[in-house]
């Protein structure tokens, strides 16, 4: 009697597997760039200590990192090198966005401040607070893996789906249109060195 | 032609530089701690030419000052230098008192210096572990991460917010402290000593430490002075000032005996990590004096003279305190600034931290232009870099402690 | 009153600088005025080198701060920028800050770099957010915002949220990143 499993059982065992396997060891690679920053540098250190959940091997280039976690405010002249830094991390990664500035401008509601980086780059998890707790990010590792365990899948499919704009909608009739100006903005020149 | 810096350092005068190479170091660089940007010209591995590129966390704080009152503000200031926002806010509300001609009651000085002095630890700390853990120390860090712990605790006891904790208000503070927090104090005065020493044995005599310190980046008194330097970085370059002596505000000038003006000669990485280690120690003596001489009494100016908003229950109760209330939240009352303008400087952690406040006779700032020391201190980077080795560059940039967030504003 | 008499000292050592300055420099030159204990010399913006210059020979030998401010709004307020230059005199810790104002179109004021290196990037800020020149600064560019950036955001005519420079990006999709 031949065992033939019906078709898709294989996949979705595997991809248990992986989502258990990718769950427990996330990689975060830490964009930090203002206050926030020094929490997560908390949470990494001794008190809090990131290692009990498996993501304390924040490692700085890109390359090696499956959770990029943005942390403290975006401005003008560092989108550009954030959209890039989250398209040279390889398949499959998560984002999260930490602390009130990161998710929404936060206090600052500057000309330079972006309000939010869910206008421009996909992210995952909210963590609200200016700055949060250490416990609080923590808790968004936790909901990331579950988040994970709920809806990764071996070839990175959940992914492809999310083809459609997730940030909040721009309203260009608060600025008119003759005030409206062409800033800068080229992911693929602005870290080079212009001449 | 963006990348260039003018008469620093010239280029070698030769028709090949092809044997100099580019590197980009940042804006995303586990070293920079946050966001700065160096274009570094290298002939091997030394450095030529180092040019900093800044503005990648320029976030407008200046043009939030004018549009916030002075209260609203104190939030926004505390995010200038993250990690010691409590320098931060006694430096805004220093200028702003200045400008508005308000005496602080006895108690509010005492509290304000605890704070300023804890801060002061809470930066030095990070920075020395900081820049041992750039040099491969990482054991350092923790020790010192630690310690930052208990300040945390001790500015969420006082306020409720253990990061920003926005506890300083025109005339006054947020609220009064309680016995909790005094014992907490008392404690990390008790404690403190040994974990300092602990990182001090960890880094004092470190061969990799020092001979990755020692002699690199120098700066000279006579540079010190006309880069404008200040702070634990002039002062390990020799030069012998601290507005803390020198222009007594708070409770320094009660305090004068307990504590010195800790200097070096050398002006090199090392001598500013020593400066930065002693000066704790002496942070702690004022602390420590100031705590067990805490005047009692109020914390705020009596609110008749309508610059503090009065307590709860005179606000409910009475309608005089809502009066005041209201003249202090609604926008066309508030406080009645004179159309004037002042400096006025504080000596926090990383050097000389003032406000320039131009009052327009509302109770909302002109302009409040910020003095940074991180701003001013980043200037003399490509100076220091001067003919180091490519590995210096995370030893000179965490002496100098950059805070992204205070560059750029 | 220990901040009273502190004044008082810091008056008087102003005013004995202010009249040595005097001597040098002609009685027209500059005018004085003091706000607790900030002492100033206000000149207009052709004089003003002069003065820093004879500053830093009398003394002066750091350059604290410098910045300015957009006059658009203030009251009574006769020219549009203000620039100030805070200086110390580091042996004796002396303060007093010159101020000068400059006019649109085309504000512009001589460089201090000759006298005070440390007044590079801070006249580039100054530069960046008000757009006054400053003449012989070896390198006057954008500091803080991006080169192409085409507005000055602390004049008092640019809106605190901008223009929609902020949100002048293409965002990036999941399924195409």
């Amino acid at each position: 009697m031949a065992i033939e499993p019906m078709e898709g059982i294989v996949l979705t065992q595997l991809d248990h597997l992986a989502n258990w396997v990718r769950k427990n060891s996330l990689w975060p690679m830490p964009f930090a760039t203002a206050c926030c920053g020094i929490e997560l540098m908390a949470t990494g250190a001794s008190r809090h200590d990131i290692a009990r959940f498996g993501s304390e091997a924040m490692r700085f280039t890109p390359r090696q990192c499956d959770l990029m976690i943005v942390a403290g405010r975006v401005v003008m002249k560092m989108v550009p090198v954030m959209q890039r830094i989250w398209l040279q991390m390889p398949e499959p990664k998560w984002c999260i966005s930490m602390g009130a500035c990161a998710s929404s401008g936060g206090v600052f509601d500057t000309y330079a401040v972006v309000q939010g980086i869910d206008r421009f780059i996909p992210v995952d998890i909210y963590v609200p607070g200016c700055p949060p707790r250490p416990e609080q990010l923590i808790q968004a590792v936790l909901d990331i893996q579950d988040k994970i365990k709920r809806t990764g899948t071996l070839f990175a499919r959940e992914f492809k789906n999310r083809s459609t704009f997730e940030g909040p909608r721009l309203n260009p009739a608060t600025i008119p249109a003759s005030e409206r100006m062409i800033a800068p903005g080229n992911y693929e020149t602005a870290t080079r060195l212009q001449d | 032609m963006p990348l260039e810096l003018a008469d620093a350092i010239a280029l070698p005068d030769s028709p090949e530089k092809d044997y100099l190479y580019t590197l980009n170091f940042g804006p995303q660089h586990p070293a920079t701690h946050t966001t700065l940007r160096l274009i570094l010209t290298l002939d091997g591995e030394t450095i030529v030419r180092a040019v900093p590129d800044i503005g990648y966390l320029h976030s407008g704080f200046e043009k939030l000052g004018e549009h916030l009152d002075f209260n609203q503000y104190v939030t926004i200031v505390d995010r200038m230098n993250y990690i010691s926002p409590v320098a931060n806010e006694i430096a805004w509300h220093n200028a702003v008192e200045k400008l508005l001609g308000i005496e602080l009651t006895p108690r509010a000085k005492y509290i304000r210096t605890i704070f300023a002095e804890l801060s002061r630890i809470h930066d030095h700390l990070l920075c020395c572990g900081a820049a041992a853990l750039d040099l491969g120390g990482f054991t350092a860090f923790l020790y010192a991460f630690y310690q930052r712990e208990k300040i945390y605790d001790i500015q969420e006891t006082a306020a409720g917010q253990r990061f920003h904790p926005s506890f300083t208000r025109v005339g006054g503070l947020m609220r009064d402290v309680d016995d909790d927090w005094i014992a907490k104090v008392r404690t990390f005065v008790k404690e403190f000593p040994k974990a300092h020493s602990d990182v001090r044995r960890l880094l004092d005599r470190n061969r990799i430490f020092i001979e990755r310190t020692q002699g690199i980046g120098v700066l000279t008194k006579e540079m010190a002075i006309n880069m404008s330097v200040t702070g634990p970085l002039a002062r390990s370059a020799g030069v012998v000032r601290d507005l803390r002596k020198d222009e007594p505000y708070l409770a320094y000038g009660d305090l004068a005996g307990a504590f010195k003006v800790v200097c070096a000669t050398d002006g090199d990485c090392f001598s500013r990590y020593l400066v930065r280690m002693e000066e704790m120690l002496h942070s702690l003596n004022i602390i420590n004096a100031a705590i067990e001489n805490l005047p009692t009494g109020p914390v705020n100016v009596d609110a008749n003279s309508k610059v503090v908003l009065p307590n709860q229950m005179s606000v409910y109760r009475s309608i005089e305190g809502l009066i005041h209330h209201f003249e202090l939240i609604m926008t066309n009352r508030q406080w009645k600034s004179p159309v004037e303008e002042c400096y006025a400087a504080t000596e926090s952690a990383n050097g000389e931290l003032a406000f320039y406040v131009v009052g327009d006779g509302s109770g909302t700032a002109y302009r409040a232009r910020t003095r940074p020391p991180a701003f001013i201190h980043f200037q003399l980077f490509p100076y220091l870099m001067q003919g180091h080795q490519l590995s210096d560059v995370v030893a000179v940039l965490g002496s100098l402690n950059i805070i992204a967030a205070e560059l750029d504003r | 009153m220990a901040d009273t008499e502190r004044i008082a000292v810091v008056r008087e050592r102003f005013d004995a600088t202010a009249s040595l300055l005097r001597g040098k420099l002609g009685s027209d030159v500059f005018t004085t005025s003091t706000f607790r204990d900030n002492c100033r010399l206000i000149a207009s913006s052709d004089k003003v080198y002069v003065i820093l210059e004879a500053c830093k020979l009398h003394g002066f030998d750091m350059l604290a701060d410098m910045s300015g401010a957009d006059y658009l709004h203030y009251p009574d307020a006769k020219d549009r920028y203000g620039v100030w230059y805070c200086l110390v005199n580091t042996s004796t810790g002396e303060r007093v800050i010159v101020k000068t104002y400059v006019n649109d179109p085309n504000p512009t004021l001589p460089s201090v770099y000759g006298l005070w290196k440390g007044c590079d990037w801070m006249e580039r800020e100054v530069y960046d957010m008000y757009g006054i020149e400053f003449k012989g600064h070896p390198d006057l560019r954008r500091i803080l915002l991006p080169d192409e950036f085409s507005s000055f955001p602390l004049r008092k005519d640019y809106p605190m949220r901008g223009k929609g420079e902020r949100h002048n990006f293409n965002p990036i999709l999941r399924s195409e990143s």
